[in-house]
């Protein structure tokens, strides 16, 4: 009774992910069809196949400038994150001063008034401070995490205190002390809020969309968005495809090489 | 006399003791500040001036004229607004219809998969692959998967007999197929807190209550659901969070329409500034906005948190 029980949810739940993956497997086979043939809703096609599609998508798209400002923008929030997260996490977990719930409960406020809520008045902080339609103007408001600094106080609060006295007592200043003895302890919460913040950025398009408006500085994203509508004006349904994969593929083939480390990664950083 | 001489014996004794209270003292005064000041800093700039600054742009009157003032008018502009009731009544629908089936059919996900097999590691996957990709490569696929007649739901639907259905053009089933997609895109993301949150279930509570005689029914609802609390309110907060903030999807596939029938509190201050540069209006629905997102989440947490200390 209780084994035919399991068998039927697996059953179901096999179902449903099957169901879950379809637009992933239309993506992969409608990219792979070039032209515009007349069954391109069939999930299994006779062929013919070919790359032409990527080729399209490649050369009508500016993709090169929109992987650079991708890169660029995820690894330059990623980069300033790391500072200004490891240092008010270690404050938060190794300090104590005035004040210090107050300003916790300051920080965490960040974490419900993100930035695409208070897009009118952050572009109006954007023009004033001359970084409107810049890859900067993108990054500026993500620099602080109250997530992360969340993240990197409860990992500290793991690392045992008698590192840290054993390196005073040789004299090392809290700077010094933070990147050679906490960081390399610290790496599985720095490895998941890495994951997590570039995830998440590379995803994302409203506040993107909002901040810029010349092409020179636009993401993958939006990117996508503007090529997608051209190409399917077009009926191009092969090509909005492939380049589809080309935004949301480098992550998602990530993903699924390191999906251990990126489910963990996630979890950690719920639950934590 | 004697008391007050030997501390410095202990001192003397242990001199670790000392150095740990001089590196205590020394690190409290300077660091603390330079610890904070880059995360404060972005943090004043990009969340807690935005929001006097919204909240000061929502009460200016006149803001092209030589006499403005403060009052209401914005907020008697927007109330007045049959958009901004529209897109309130719209998020309302799309919070409820894709927040309790998202997080329900989570929550069977990971009671179905909650055994690491090499099957159910595979299914897995493919529940929680669309997390990884932006709700506008989404909206590119739903855009072809809606497509009335030639699109994927359509072609294999005519093969069951059902003729072309509009799916994002029709105004009554807009707003459904744009929760369809958020549905589809955010299972996956709850389905791994709920796995974590089962994985956290003792297995000796299962096994006594089995051993009570209770039955599957009963054994997730007194114990695994109760257990399950920390995830709940953890997960919903973000689910309402999603509920407000995930819009992009509106953006590139609907821009609102038809007549309205898709359009959400987001994406109405996105119209208002962006489209009508009516930035008094855009303001204070972005307060509206603000003050439902912290009121839903704070009472949520709450009431999720009561319920954990009641059950257990």
């Amino acid at each position: 009774m209780k084994a035919e029980w399991r068998l039927l949810a697996l059953l179901a739940a096999s179902a449903g992910a099957l169901l879950w993956a379809i637009p992933f497997a239309w993506m992969a086979v409608a990219a792979l069809r070039p032209g515009v043939p007349a069954d391109i809703a069939s999930l299994t096609p006779a062929g013919p196949f070919g790359p032409r599609n990527f080729q399209e998508a490649w050369t009508s798209g500016s993709f090169p400038l929109w992987y650079l400002n991708t890169f660029t923008m995820c690894g330059g929030i990623l980069a300033v994150q790391l500072v200004t997260v490891t240092a008010a996490g270690y404050a938060f977990a190794r300090l104590t001063f005035p004040g210090r719930d107050v300003l916790f409960a300051l920080f965490l406020l960040q974490l419900l008034l993100v930035p695409p809520l208070l897009i009118v008045p952050n572009l109006a902080t954007l023009v004033s401070l001359h970084l409107y339609d810049t890859l900067l103007g993108i990054m500026a408001p993500y620099f602080a995490s109250a997530f992360g600094t969340f993240l990197m106080s409860q990992t500290f609060r793991t690392i045992p205190r008698d590192y840290e006295e054993a390196a005073m007592l040789e004299g090392a200043t809290v700077p010094a002390l933070i990147r050679h003895v906490l960081l390399p302890l610290a790496k599985p919460g720095l490895a998941a809020f890495a994951i997590v913040s570039v995830t998440a950025h590379w995803n994302e398009f409203l506040w993107p969309l909002m901040a810029v408006s010349s092409p020179s500085s636009q993401v993958l994203t939006v990117g996508l968005a503007s090529f997608a509508s051209g190409a399917e004006a077009g009926s191009a349904w092969g090509i909005v495809a492939a380049g589809t994969f080309l935004v949301a593929g480098p992550l998602l083939l990530i993903f699924l090489v390191f999906q251990r480390r990126f489910v963990a990664s996630f979890v950690f950083s719920g639950i934590k | 006399m004697k008391r007050s001489a030997a501390e410095p014996v202990v001192l003397f004794v242990d001199p670790g003791f000392a150095f740990r209270r001089r590196v205590r003292r020394r690190s409290r005064r300077l660091p603390v500040v330079a610890l904070l000041a880059p995360a404060l800093l972005f943090l004043a700039a990009f969340t807690y001036w935005p929001l006097l600054r919204v909240f000061a742009d929502s009460m200016m009157v006149g803001r092209f004229t030589d006499q403005h003032a403060l009052g209401l008018d914005n907020y008697r502009r927007l109330f007045t607004d049959a958009h901004f009731a529209r897109a309130a009544w719209n998020n309302a629908v799309y919070a409820a219809g894709t927040i309790v089936p998202s997080l329900m059919l989570a929550l069977l996900f990971a009671l179905a998969l909650r055994d690491t097999t090499r099957l159910t590691t595979v299914l897995r996957t493919l529940v929680a692959m669309p997390l990884m990709i932006p709700l506008v490569a989404a909206a590119a696929l739903f855009s072809f998967i809606l497509l009335p007649g030639e699109g994927l739901l359509d072609f294999y639907l005519a093969k069951l007999g059902v003729p072309m259905i509009n799916w994002l053009g029709d105004s009554d089933l807009a707003l459904g197929s744009v929760v369809a997609i958020t549905v589809w895109k955010n299972t996956g993301y709850y389905m791994l807190f709920f796995l974590a949150g089962l994985a956290a279930v003792p297995q000796e509570l299962i096994d006594a209550a089995t051993m009570d005689g209770a039955g599957a029914w009963r054994r997730f609802r007194n114990v695994t659901l109760p257990m399950l609390g920390p995830t709940l309110a953890f997960v919903v907060p973000i689910a309402i969070l999603n509920a407000l903030t995930q819009v992009d999807h509106v953006v590139t596939m609907t821009q609102g329409g038809p007549a309205d029938a898709t359009s959400l509190l987001l994406y109405y201050i996105y119209q208002q500034a962006a489209q009508n540069y009516d930035v008094g209006i855009a303001s204070s629905a972005t307060v509206i906005s603000v003050a439902a997102l912290l009121a839903l989440s704070l009472i949520s947490f709450r009431l999720i948190e009561r319920g954990i200390h009641y059950e257990s």
